[in-house]
């Protein structure tokens, strides 16, 4: 992935690189780190479920309620005007984190479903003719499988899944071979929740071009680990989860390129996204407020700038090169506990590893962990086509962000290895 | 730490790893089907009844350790059960388990054979679900309706 582009005007991201990367100085930064779990201290390798929150996201969240807090867009009174500017310098603050060309093409939503089911409602479905079809992979989130198993349903078009290797990665010659004239749209995820799989997103999206189908990036497990420029890319869209890059819950982007955005029907209606309402006509309000109807997340997108200005206070570069030396060595780590079989090993790896042990299930597992104050995700993950690919219920999943360390895998092992203890394995 | 020993005890990790009566049943007259979505623990039931009594029972399936020791002790419970007395059974089971107050004695279920062992399950009530499954499964397929039920 290439980095971002970051020209900015206000407020420019503190360039740390020339920081050394000091893991113990940025948990101080997570108040949560601090605290026990049955007794001891909390090993939270539960990242890509959800990330914790650094203070500045907090205070952040903290000080537009204790300081401003009002409705935007509408408001002539002072903090009006104050909570438009600072949810406005949310959205230039997002648009430059992924280098999108207007702050128009930034869609605030309530997370990365939203956003698909928002391009699925908006702009797929309205062009969807029977028989085309729509393709994605099996690695795909629930999410980015039901939005458009619904309108293909609809509309009487195809679901097509392109396959997925043994080792966790796009069969690209299939997914290649998929592709025709009859695909409208093809929509991959970034890095896979599950797998920790990178994928060939350059390839896909040029693959894509070639037949003129309209590309969907789920980029919910990427931006935490890996900087993201959409206009390089040039997908048409990218769907961001602002709560698993250490932002609030609640706060999501739908990243969307203007000339299709334009395009779009509105997905809601309601108040924020009109220009004018009577009963006989209303048009619509410009882009980007056109797709955000009703009062907005406004704590929750301050807190979404709050959390990149921290991830470039520290730099994705320094915090990509330290996940993916740690994952190597949990993967490494993990290689030593007796029964343990990866569910995945791409060659490009961020955020997660899923694996399983032999004649344990994962909720046993996972509950013997906990007992250990160390959070892991166990279960099919919200993808349970994939789980059946391998043929397996439910996997174990360590996920790490940028405050892990080597101890807590080290514990994480070790708990492994207690469960085998306890479980008689 | 002990409630982890409590949960995972021998009979319990016995069950889990030869589980009685896992096979499925030919000659049932009743079955059905149970899922827990929330980690893809799934079980069938099947039940052969002959005058309103329950003359063989098994089960298939994979889950946890939990679900699985739940299942082949019901199984072994409710054998020669009439139908309204293997409900009373889940009933008192399911009280005992999702009883986090801790009002219910520990021996409450003594007369329902190995199932008394896992009265530390309502410990960890995240994993309650895990030791119902089979019985809310037993209970749909007594009632016949042949759609599968699930925990969620």
């Amino acid at each position: 992935m290439s980095h971002p582009t970051a020209s900015s005007t206000e407020q420019p991201p503190t360039a740390a690189a020339s920081r050394p990367f000091d893991v113990q100085r940025l948990r101080q930064d997570f108040p949560i780190l601090a605290r026990q779990v049955h007794g001891q201290e909390l090993a939270y390798l539960d990242n890509a479920a959800t990330t914790q929150k650094p203070q500045a996201v907090l205070d952040a969240e903290r000080d537009y309620y204790t300081t401003m807090n009002s409705n935007i867009h509408r408001g002539v009174h002072t903090l009006s005007i104050e909570a438009t500017q600072a949810h406005e310098h949310a959205r230039r603050v997002v648009q430059r984190f992924i280098n999108a060309a207007s702050d128009k093409e930034i869609i605030f939503t309530r997370g990365t479903t939203e956003a698909i089911n928002l391009i699925a409602q908006s702009y797929v479905r309205p062009m969807l003719q029977p028989r085309d079809e729509v393709l994605i992979t099996h690695m795909e989130h629930h999410s980015n499988i039901v939005p458009w198993q619904i309108i293909c349903e609809q509309a009487g078009a195809i679901l097509r899944v392109a396959p997925v290797t043994d080792s966790g990665e796009v069969d690209m010659e299939q997914f290649k071979a998929m592709l025709s004239s009859r695909t409208r749209v093809v929509s991959v995820v970034h890095v896979s929740n599950t797998l920790g799989t990178v994928n060939p997103i350059e390839r896909i999206i040029e693959a894509a071009r070639q037949v003129d189908a309209a590309v969907v990036i789920d980029g919910a497990q990427a931006t935490a680990h890996a900087a993201v420029d959409v206009q390089e890319l040039d997908c048409d869209f990218y769907a961001i989860s602002g709560h698993k890059m250490y932002a609030p819950t609640g706060i999501g982007v739908l990243y969307g390129k203007q000339s299709i955005l334009e395009r779009m029907q509105p997905y809601q209606g309601g108040g924020d996204m009109i220009r004018s309402v009577t009963f006989e006509k209303t048009t619509y309000n410009d882009l980007p407020y056109k797709f955000e109807a009703g009062t907005p997340n406004i704590a929750g997108a301050i807190g979404l700038r709050a959390a990149i200005d921290y991830i470039n206070s520290v730099g994705l570069s320094a915090i990509a090169s330290y996940e993916t030396e740690l994952l190597q060595y949990a993967e490494q780590a993990l290689a030593s506990v007796p029964g343990l079989k990866f569910i995945g090993t791409p060659a490009h790896r961020a955020g997660a590893i899923s694996f399983t042990l032999e004649g344990m299930h994962p909720h046993d597992i996972g509950t013997v962990l906990d007992s250990e104050a160390v959070a892991i995700r166990t279960g099919h993950h919200c993808t349970q086509p994939l789980m059946e690919r391998f043929g397996i219920p439910a996997t174990a999943r360590l996920s790490v962000a940028l405050y892990n360390t080597r101890e807590e895998v080290d514990r994480l092992v070790r708990g492994l290895h207690r469960a085998g203890e306890l479980l008689g394995v | 730490m002990n409630e982890l020993h409590d949960m995972y005890q021998e009979l319990v990790l016995d069950h889990s790893k030869s589980p009685c009566n896992h096979h499925e049943l030919e000659s049932a007259t009743h079955q059905a089907e149970g899922y827990n979505p929330f980690c893809g623990d799934r079980v069938k039931v099947y039940l052969l009844i002959e005058d309103g009594a329950i003359r063989d029972v098994a089960f298939t399936g994979e889950g946890c350790a939990i679900c699985t020791a739940s299942a082949s002790m019901m199984t072994q419970a409710v054998r020669n059960m009439n139908s309204g007395d293997a409900e009373a059974a889940f009933d008192r089971f399911h009280d005992l388990l999702t009883d986090h107050a801790g009002t219910i004695e520990d021996g409450e279920l003594d007369d329902l054979g190995d199932l008394a062992s896992l009265v530390s399950v309502r410990r960890f009530p995240i994993r309650v679900k895990c030791a119902t499954l089979p019985w809310h499964t037993l209970k749909a397929a007594l009632h016949g309706d042949g759609e599968p039920v699930s925990t969620e």
